[in-house]
């Protein structure tokens, strides 16, 4: 490898320079539990998007970091706060159990029915269809696949919503009668999320391996008691864990990410359409990055 | 009263306020003047505190706001009341949930307290029966008297009005700079109306400064701007065509 792919510039101005080298990729590596041999890959990562970074990624990050700082500050009133917090848990949490039962019966439903399709072999038992429905649900299937699905639903009405209030001056008034908009907005819809994303994730794993059972009795695939002894095995409960770890990192992503975009925004209406389509795009981005890295230090 | 001593703004280089010296009087109604670019609206942006002057300094009753920390511009942000241009009324909430916003999130009154302020404030811009309605389903004209209604419901010291006359017919404009001018005397506060409005400029311009070009071109009141010998002002001034035809009456 050439000196250029090992030292990349991370932030370049005239004063100050920051390289990322070979030490740096070594320790992100062993963070995310990466293997020596793998570690290139990393460093591939870092050396395509060095030039984004340095023009975009940096001041989009630094701008989010401030305007985090501005939102998790002490309320300015709590009554108002708790009032807030109640509107977005029917916005963002109660109005998504809709979506989210729906998309968990059937993920659970085809998971079941591709896993029975799958087993040939008359050595592998058939509560296999019940075990692997359960893996999947709890530690993929519902804390990532449902947080992507959020993010579109919820973290489009976040940036939509911030962003309207933008453009028409609202939070400008928010701003000149002394309340702080980024904690009064942002904040409510944080805590929403992180609170109800997790029941919403437990009611999705539910919900997703009884819509196997349901498949593998109306297809007469897999007999009931074996399915339901294969939910029982082998059950660890960490798993569970791991699924609400990831969750609540997702929750944070989607109410935060999307909160920054509709609030930064600048310009009209069409701008509060594309914030709204960036929202989804980075949110969802971000969250199939955290999984990877989640899933390297919590069950590597 | 608010003064402004030597204040510059500029955006990419362009100097779009130039060492601005003005005060704005308390219980008059200070009308800012100037044709669209002339820096207007950047110049009550510096007051309110949404744009940050390069140079110079803001004082509300003595006390310096340009310089000082965000926590101590807070407080004497929540001694103003804003009129935006649009209203900037919230959506998600009513017509008495707009009014009441300031009183919940900077008094201990109770609900009925509150409600009773929120009445008194509609009453006093001439708005009854209104208080459940949502923003959407008002006309432009009772936005910005609802936004009035919200601006003075905490009782503030001063009050900004940037473009109150905006979409509005001249009937209903009137009402407007009159209930604006009512308002100012009757609670003796600092008012700055930022207009091009020459019926708002001739009806309650007690104190009038006129922007050219981001400068402070002339300052006076609603008699003076009449007889103005300078040609930039009478160019504002008597731009329309009725206002020509007055002029040679």
């Amino acid at each position: 490898m050439n000196k250029r792919s090992i030292s990349t510039p991370l932030n370049v101005t005239k004063k100050t320079s920051f390289y990322l080298n070979k030490t740096h990729f070594k320790i992100f590596g062993q963070f995310i539990k990466l293997s020596p041999d793998h570690q290139h890959l990393i460093q591939l990562f870092v050396l395509l998007s060095s030039k984004l970074q340095r023009t975009f990624m940096l001041k989009l990050l630094g701008e989010y970091l401030i305007l985090m700082f501005e939102t998790f500050k002490r309320p300015d009133k709590y009554s108002v706060f708790r009032r807030q917090l109640m509107i977005e848990f029917i916005g963002l949490g109660v109005d998504s159990i809709g979506i989210v039962a729906i998309i968990s019966v059937f993920s659970g439903a085809i998971v079941a029915i591709q896993t029975a399709y799958n087993i040939d072999s008359p050595l592998i038992p058939l509560t296999m269809v019940g075990f692997t429905t359960r893996q999947m649900m709890v530690l993929e299937f519902s804390p990532t696949i449902i947080s992507l699905i959020l993010a579109g639903k919820a973290g489009s009405r976040i940036a939509s919503e911030i962003g309207t209030m933008r453009v028409t001056q609202q939070i400008d008034a928010l701003r000149v009668m002394g309340v702080n908009p980024a904690n009064y907005l942002i904040l409510p819809k944080i805590t929403a999320s992180m609170l109800f994303n997790p029941l919403l994730i437990i009611f999705s794993i539910g919900l997703g391996i009884s819509g196997g059972w349901f498949a593998c009795v109306i297809t007469n695939l897999v007999a009931s008691a074996d399915y339901i002894e294969g939910i029982q095995g082998w059950f660890e409960p960490f798993t569970i864990t791991y699924a609400i770890i990831k969750t609540l990192v997702f929750a944070l992503i989607i109410s935060s990410v999307s909160g920054f975009l509709g609030y930064t925004l600048e310009g009209g209406s069409v701008e509060v359409g594309k914030a709204s389509t960036k929202a989804v795009v980075y949110s969802s981005i971000i969250i199939i990055f955290f999984d990877l890295i989640l899933t390297q230090m919590l069950l590597v | 009263m608010i003064e402004v001593k030597n204040m510059s703004k500029s955006f990419n280089n362009k100097l779009v306020l130039n060492n601005i010296n003005t005060v704005f009087e308390k219980g008059k109604t200070n009308l800012i003047i100037g044709q669209s670019g002339s820096g207007k609206t950047v110049l009550m942006k510096c007051c309110i505190g949404l744009e940050m002057p390069e140079s110079g300094v803001i004082n509300f009753d003595n006390r310096p706001f340009s310089t000082i920390s965000e926590k101590k511009k807070t407080d004497i942000r929540k001694e103003m009341g804003v009129l935006f241009q649009g209203g900037a009324l919230f959506d998600s909430f009513n017509v008495e949930q707009n009014v009441m916003f300031p009183l919940n999130m900077f008094t201990n009154k109770t609900l009925e307290e509150k409600l009773e302020r929120v009445n008194f404030c509609l009453n006093r811009v001439n708005l009854e029966n209104v208080n459940k309605l949502f923003p959407s389903e008002i006309s432009g004209g009772m936005m910005k008297r609802v936004a009035i209604a919200r601006a003075i419901s905490n009782s503030p010291s001063y009050l900004f009005c940037d473009e109150p006359n905006s979409g509005l017919d001249p009937k209903t404009a009137e009402v407007i700079d009159a209930l604006i001018s009512e308002i100012t005397e009757e609670y003796d506060i600092t008012t700055v109306v930022n207009t091009h409005d020459m019926n708002s400029v001739l009806q309650i311009g007690q104190k009038i400064s006129f922007l050219y070009k981001g400068q402070l071109w002339w300052e006076g009141d609603k008699t003076s701007i009449l007889e103005t010998d300078n040609p930039e002002l009478q160019d504002f001034v008597f731009s329309t065509e009725l206002t020509r035809r007055l002029k040679k009456k």
